[in-house]
């Protein structure tokens, strides 16, 4: 007699805690499947939001588009090739940052944007004119502001050179301090802005010592905003970043060539 | 009956309250605080999380060997968390996207533990319920009015309402950055604690040591 009910009670925490593992697991798995749609429209609804953004810009440029105008390619950074064998619609850019196989540690002394990764593969979008030539390039571009991480569109000329507009799409910089990224007045500082010089260098970015405006890059900067030094240069390090040769420097620089 | 249940859910309200009392739940009362709306839905989840998971441990807690309870508490808390987390990425995406990962950690949220094992192992389902109640609107009183002093003087609305026109949109309120930066959380939970042992001085602890009296002659 003593000895079952020894056996009932070193049987039972197992059964307890089996059978609140099952109840747990089954409710965890339904809820997540039945909203898993609500959840996928969702994401899907804050990536054209995004893109309006985009839309936005280029039609303040007085390069209005609609969005079924808008190339999605996929773009492998390192060699700067297309391609197509990732769906776009199904790239999603901040999980292949974070995940370590889709992803490229940045070599410390390239990290101008503070992001330690950056993943292998990054979404464009094109947008050609009537002869099928690219006419603008639209770049996802991302870096650490003072205290969060800026993402933006970067908006480039057909000729890969020339800065057509920049649109922070999400930021959570201080309001109304390093948030005036968003500015109207501060956002048309970069329209129509060269980013090389005549020998090819990068020289585009942002100024942060007052009176830096007379030096010898002048116009190829923009003015940093007062107060928020570290988001202005954040923005600056990001553009650096993702210009380059770690960023869409391969990407860029294959265009060239392919246009020549 | 009906009188003690009123008090179980009217306690935690300011004489037992979780975070002015215990000190419990300060990291997710300093992170998710800037604004008011945050706040709220905050203070939502974490009343739903409380009053379920309360009552489900009540539900089960005679069939609860003793030595695996913590464990099994857990797994109903985690799990229950889970569930409104993916209700809030689906049905509130864009508040859901500010509290990112602070939905998740009310799994180590210590009210919720707490209770669990304080209250609901020991009382009845209805009691238990409403005790998660209770300490669940005690967090959120807390959670409201920092979250509103914050909004408030860091950017000079409420529930993202402009109340204070400020410099950078042509007025002539100047917002205090500080207070949408952490530390700010901390001095105004500081300032209720001291007002709140103010009015009940019951709460003030007893030191639990006190110096020894400098021996005469000694350095």
């Amino acid at each position: 007699m003593s000895e079952s009910a020894n056996r009932d009670s070193r049987l039972r925490p197992l059964g307890v805690t089996l059978s609140v593992a099952f109840v747990c697991a089954l409710l965890v798995s339904v809820v997540a499947v039945t909203l898993r749609p609500t959840q996928k429209a969702n994401i899907e609804a804050e990536r054209i939001a995004q893109l309006e953004l985009v839309l936005e810009a280029l039609s303040a440029i007085g390069r209005a588009q609609s969005i079924e105008n808008l190339e999605a390619r996929i773009v492998k950074l390192e060699s700067g090739v297309f391609d197509d064998s990732i769906d776009p619609a199904r790239f999603d850019a901040e999980r292949a940052a974070s995940k370590p196989t889709s992803s490229a540690a940045i070599p410390g002394e390239l990290d101008l944007a503070g992001l330690k990764r950056r993943a292998m593969h990054a979404q464009v979008y094109l947008v050609r004119a009537a002869d099928k030539r690219i006419d603008l390039i639209i770049l996802p571009v991302s870096g650490r502001g003072y205290q969060s991480t800026l993402r933006a569109w970067l908006v480039l000329d057909g000729d890969t050179r020339t800065v057509r507009a920049l649109k922070f799409y999400q930021h959570g910089e201080t309001p109304g301090v390093g948030a005036r990224i968003e500015d109207p007045d501060w956002e048309a500082q970069w329209r129509d802005l060269p980013a090389y010089d005549d020998d090819g260098v990068l020289r585009i970015g942002v100024r942060v010592q007052a009176g830096g405006g007379t030096g010898l890059h002048a116009s190829y900067q923009v003015d940093s905003i007062s107060g928020a030094t570290r988001t202005s240069q954040g923005v600056h390090g990001m553009l650096r970043f993702w210009l380059g040769e770690f960023g869409f420097g391969p990407f860029l620089q294959r265009l060239r060539e392919e246009q020549l | 009956m009906q009188d003690n249940n009123w008090r179980i859910l009217t306690r935690p309200l300011i004489d037992e309250n979780p975070l002015t009392l215990q000190i419990l739940g300060i990291c997710s009362a300093l992170a998710v605080t800037t604004s008011l709306d945050t706040a709220l839905l905050m203070s939502f989840v974490v009343i739903c999380v409380l009053a379920l998971g309360s009552g489900s441990v009540s539900l089960i807690r005679n069939h609860l060997p003793h030595s695996v309870r913590i464990i099994v508490q857990i797994t109903i808390i985690a799990s229950l968390v889970i569930v409104v987390d993916q209700v809030l990425q689906a049905y509130a995406f864009e508040l859901s996207k500010r509290l990112s990962v602070f939905v998740g950690l009310i799994i180590t949220n210590c009210i919720v533990l707490g209770r669990a094992e304080g209250f609901a192992m020991h009382n009845g389902f209805v009691a238990s319920v409403l005790d998660g109640i209770g300490n669940g609107l005690g967090y959120a009183l807390i959670l409201v009015i920092v979250g509103a002093i914050r909004e408030f003087f860091g950017k000079g609305s409420l529930l993202n309402l402009q109340i204070l026109i400020t410099t950078s949109q042509g007025g002539a309120f100047e917002p205090l950055h500080l207070m949408l930066l952490p530390p700010s959380a901390f001095f105004i939970i500081g300032g209720i604690i001291w007002y709140v042992r103010r009015k009940r001085p019951k709460q003030v602890e007893k030191p639990e040591f006190t110096l020894r009296p400098r021996a005469e002659g000694s350095e």
